[in-house]
This record gives C-alpha cells, structure tokens and sequence, in this order.
C-alpha cells in the first residue's frame, strides 16, 4: 500500500518517531466500515428474532427496546467520553443507585413544599450527587494519578455502599407518582420519553465532542498524554471535567429511572457499567484511549438491548442473556483484533 | 553563506546539572535567522540537555539567554513559544488520532467570536484554511486536513509537526533528530522542508547524527562532547571528518570564543 521504502537511515530508531503501520487513510478513528458493519449485525439480530420471536416486530418491542436502551445510551456517552481519554468509568453504575435513593430521599423529605418544587429539588440533589462522585473520580486520576480502573472501583463501593447506608437497603417509595406520569409518557405512541432524553444526551455528546475544544483535548489526552502536555493543553482539568460529566451523565440516567420505576432502589443500576462499557467497545472503541465514536457506541447499545428484549421474545430464559451479550462482545473484539494484525502485515 | 547579522537568539554559559552529573557546561551558542544551525555530538554529548533549555521545557543551572536583544527568562514551552521558539522533538508531539487540523491547532485553536466561542466552540473554517496555508508551504503531500495522522507516513508526519510551528509564527524552530528513522525519499523531502523554514527567514537548530545531510544543509555546525562545546565552525569550509573529529575528541577549537558570546553581558 505505501510507496515509500522504510530503510533507516538511524542508529536510534528504538528512541521514538517509528515509521506508521500503513493503515488505510481514514477521517475517523472508528471507520465507516466498522459503522455498516455495526448496523448489519443490529439488522441481522432485528430478523433473527422477527422469526424466532412471538410479536418480535410491534410497537411494545419497540417501545421497550428503545426504553430499556436509554440507560445504556446514556451511560454509553459517558463511558464513551472516559475511554477517548484513555480511562474508564466504573462507577456509573452505582451512580445511577446513589443518585436515584438520593434524590427519592429528598423528595419524601420535602413533601412540605409541594409536588412541583419537591421534584426539582430532588432532581437537582440527584444530579449534585453524581457530580460531586464523578469530581472526586477526576481530582483521584488528574490530581491524584491514581489510574481510572482503581479510583472509580473505589468510589463504586463507595456509591453504591452509601446507596445501601441511605436507603436503608430498601427502596424508598414515598415520591411523589407524577414522576412516573413524566417518565413513563410516550410522545405519539412511539417516543418513549426516557429515548428523547436519551436522545438529547447524544445531541449534547455529539456537540461536546466534535464542536467544541474539550472534545479535541478529550481524544487528544487519550491518543497521547505527553504531546497533549507538550502542545500547552491543560490536560488535568480536561480530565477532572470529563469524570464530573461521566458522573453528571450518570446521575441523569438515576433520575430517569427513579421516575420510571417510580421508587429510588439501592439495586437499580448495579452492573450497568459492564454493559455501558461493552456498548462503547462493540462500537469500536479502544480501551487505550484516543479511538472511538458515539455512532458507535449507539450501535452496541442497540446490540445489547436488542439482544436481550428478543431473547425475551424468543421465551430463552433469562439468565442467558447475559451469556449472549458475553460472547458479542468477545467476538466483536476479537473481530477488530484479526483485522488489525492483517492491516499490521500487509 | 547567510550575511552575518545580529544573532535572534543568544546563549552563554548555559550550563545544566542532575544531581551529580553535569550534563552541559559553559556552552555559547548563537542562533541568526535565515540560517540552520546544526547540534552534532555523541550520545550524552548534550545535545538534547541543551535542546531543552533552549526550549524551555529545562531550566538551565546557569547561564544567560537573551531572544531579539532581550534577557529571557524561559520556564516552559508555552513561555518560549511567546517568545517565538517552537520545537519538534523526536517524538513530534503529535496525536494520532486527531485530524491534521486538530494536530496543528492542538492547544491553541480558534474560538467562535461571541457566546459561542465562550461555550468553547471553535472556528473550524479559520483553522482549516490557517492549516491549508501552512501545510502548502511546507509542500510535502498530505492525504487530506481531515484525515487523522495516524494513518500517514514518518515525513508526512514530521510536515504536520512543522505546520504546527508556522502557525505559532516562530522565527527560531529546534528540531530533535528531524529524520531519525526516516526512509531515503522522507529524509530528502524534510530537507527540503527544513531549507525552505530557513528561506522564511527562520533560524533553525537541529540535532541530527546524519552528517551528510548536516554538512549539505547547516550554515554553522555546533560541535558538543560530554557537556562542553568543542567545535563551533563553518559548514561550507569544513568537511564530514572534520565534525567526526570534533565529535570523537581528536580535535578541539581552542576555545573560539564565539563573537555572539561576547555581546552578552
């Protein structure tokens, strides 16, 4: 493919500046044939199970499979963020638990003040609540070079422990019903309202990255820490603001629960940040940091959800779910590896 | 040859410690625009200590440096980019997977004028053209501003690394080991790039173990060995066995004192 010889003309070369791998010239570090390839497996998954599956194609399937991806969209914004800088979340999951008891919490405290303001005041705590964890995860990893993997496992005990403390480890039920009213309504029979926030924190995502400074200076810590310092970019508070959004986004996914579910439980979210992850990677992401895409990540969220609302369909119990998802995942990677080292050969 | 002015940058005496070990003593050096200045010597010779201090991502332990007739002061690279001095080191400071644009801009892209630009937004068309009139001039053929660097050759590379200097507006670039790993074709083109920064009247100083390419190339030739300069000469009367002499110790300059050195006080 490259029609330059790579003789070396150095006595140095282990000392840096290596000549590229020829990899094929792209725009983006997901390309556009792993994005097709993406939807023709969610194409493929849609017509397995609109065989296998009683009443797979419907307006419930799709109501239920967007509703149960809005978590997983959200999440996977999130985690899709943390991964670019080369870290990881995994305390999102717990978020969702602390953020929602939290704001439950408040909100049957605060009865006094009425429907209305008792809401947002719990709303606003819930969301203060996810980003007071996602500031301490970036002041641990910017100030503190505690690797993501460590202090987010840290502050994940820390969240869902306190969840637990809260709550008394049960769910709090005394909130008000008319957040279900919101969460749980439908816009034109097919927009379940948790998809339109799902979809409005792709927008916001989307705009972050590809508009703005913070996303340049996101993808550009993860692809290289030490040209990023060297080119003056204030890396440590990229990285402290892109936990507090990981935790802000996390918090937003906790409310929207609380108001579907109608009660702020201490289990709601547990292990969500697996599938939050797996979403971002099925996309196309690398744990190292610097590749990936939020087209991506939309993918692999649609995967995993519509993965398990089909298995549902198709009457497969449920614990193999988990099996399925599993072994998307592995392949997916696995996949992405194989052509990596044909590219690495040619 | 270029005509003798008054030097852009001058150093004297810099000197830089580690503990126990003097990395660089008492070197003069002095850099005029329009010409390439070369930094040759063995491993530990220095070369890079020195790179760093002129940079300003090392603080001297001692030593002067003064940039367009005035004392400074350099405590980091953003310091000495203020002042004009843009480096590419060895490893390019370069994101792979950020676009040619990106790469360029990286840490100083445009804002939108107005609110937009405070949300952080920036000016996409301002930085595409800006980088399209770099790239061109420094003529090497890049797929294309929007395509990630991860996916481009050493020399392709290395041309996004020196755009990212003619945005900066620098009037001295260092470059550290400019061609090191570089294939025959990539190295003759960052010649060429390197000669037309110094037909822009750029001074440029480059460390490179290609003498060769250093004698076709330098104006002056700066000659380091275990921290000291030995050998400050002409490029054009001197020949490649005269710096392997320098660099290998069987020659010594007595002492030149440079006439840079002199004008510091």
């Amino acid at each position: 493919m490259s029609t330059v010889p790579t003789v070396s003309t150095s006595p140095e070369v282990e000392s840096g500046a290596l000549p590229a791998p020829p990899t094929p010239r792209a725009t983006r570090t997901v390309s556009l044939a792993r994005q097709l390839s993406l939807a023709g497996v969610l194409a493929a998954f849609v017509v397995v199970f609109a065989i296998t599956g009683t009443g797979f194609l419907s307006q419930e399937t799709w109501n239920s499979t967007t509703q149960y991806a809005s978590e997983f969209l959200i999440l996977g914004v999130a985690e899709t963020f943390v991964i670019l800088s080369g870290g990881i979340d995994l305390s999102v999951g717990s978020v969702v638990a602390l953020s929602g008891v939290c704001g439950a919490w408040i909100m049957s405290h605060t009865h006094s003040l009425g429907t209305g303001p008792e809401i947002i005041v719990g709303v606003a705590g819930a969301l203060a609540v996810g980003v007071l964890v996602g500031a301490v995860n970036g002041f641990l990893i910017a100030v503190g070079r505690i690797t993501p993997f460590i202090a987010t496992l840290g502050t994940l005990g820390i969240a869902a422990g306190l969840a637990n403390v809260i709550s008394g480890g049960s769910p709090i039920t005394d909130v008000p019903g008319q957040i279900g009213n919101i969460a749980n309504q439908s816009f034109g029979g097919w927009l379940p309202a948790l998809f339109v926030a799902a979809l409005v924190v792709l927008a916001f995502g989307g705009w972050l990255l590809r508009g703005t400074r913070f996303g340049i200076h996101v993808r550009a810590v993860g692809s290289s820490l030490s040209s990023a310092r060297e080119a003056g970019v204030a890396y440590r508070s990229v990285l402290l603001r892109n936990y507090i959004l990981s935790g802000g986004l996390a918090a937003v996914a906790g409310v929207l629960l609380l108001g579907q579910f109608v009660i702020g439980s201490p289990l709601t979210g547990a292990n969500d940040e697996l599938n939050a992850i797996a979403a971002v990677v099925i996309g196309g992401a690398s744990l190292a940091g610097g590749r990936g895409s939020l087209l991506g990540t939309v993918f692999g969220a649609f995967i995993i959800s519509i993965l398990v609302t089909g298995l549902i369909a198709s009457h497969v119990p449920a614990f193999w779910q988990e099996v399925a998802v599993g072994v998307v995942i592995v392949v997916a990677v696995f996949i992405d590896q194989l052509k990596d080292r044909a590219g690495r050969e040619i | 040859m270029a005509v003798p002015t008054d030097p852009i940058l001058l150093g004297r005496n810099l000197g830089k410690r580690y503990g126990a070990i003097e990395a660089l003593a008492g070197v003069d050096i002095a850099l005029r625009s329009g010409e390439v200045t070369s930094l040759c010597g063995d491993n530990g010779a220095g070369k890079s200590t020195l790179v760093k201090i002129l940079s300003g991502a090392a603080t001297p332990t001692t030593g002067k440096l003064q940039i367009n007739g005035e004392a400074v002061r350099l405590r980091s690279p953003r310091d000495a980019q203020q002042v004009g001095v843009e480096t590419v080191f060895q490893d390019l400071g370069i994101a792979p997977h950020l676009t040619v644009t990106e790469n360029v801009f990286l840490g100083r892209e445009i804002p939108l004028p107005g609110l937009l630009g405070k949300l952080g937004m920036m000016d996409r068309k301002a930085m595409h053209g800006a980088t399209g009139d770099a790239v061109s001039r420094v003529k090497i053929n890049l797929p294309g501003l929007d395509y990630i660097v991860e996916s481009m050759s050493g020399g392709q590379r290395q041309a996004v690394a020196v755009s990212r200097t003619i945005i900066g507006r620098a009037s001295i670039v260092l470059l550290d080991e400019p061609t090191a790993a570089l294939g025959v074709q990539e190295t003759s083109r960052v010649a060429d790039l390197i000669g037309r920064l110094r037909d822009a009247r750029v001074a440029v100083l480059m460390i490179s173990h290609d003498l060769p390419m250093v004698m076709e190339l330098s104006d002056r030739v700066v000659i380091l060995r275990h921290g000291r300069k030995v050998g400050d000469i002409d490029a054009a009367e001197h020949t490649v066995d005269d710096v392997i002499a320098y660099i290998t110790g069987h020659k010594v300059q007595d002492q030149p004192r440079h006439r840079a050195a002199q004008e510091i006080s």
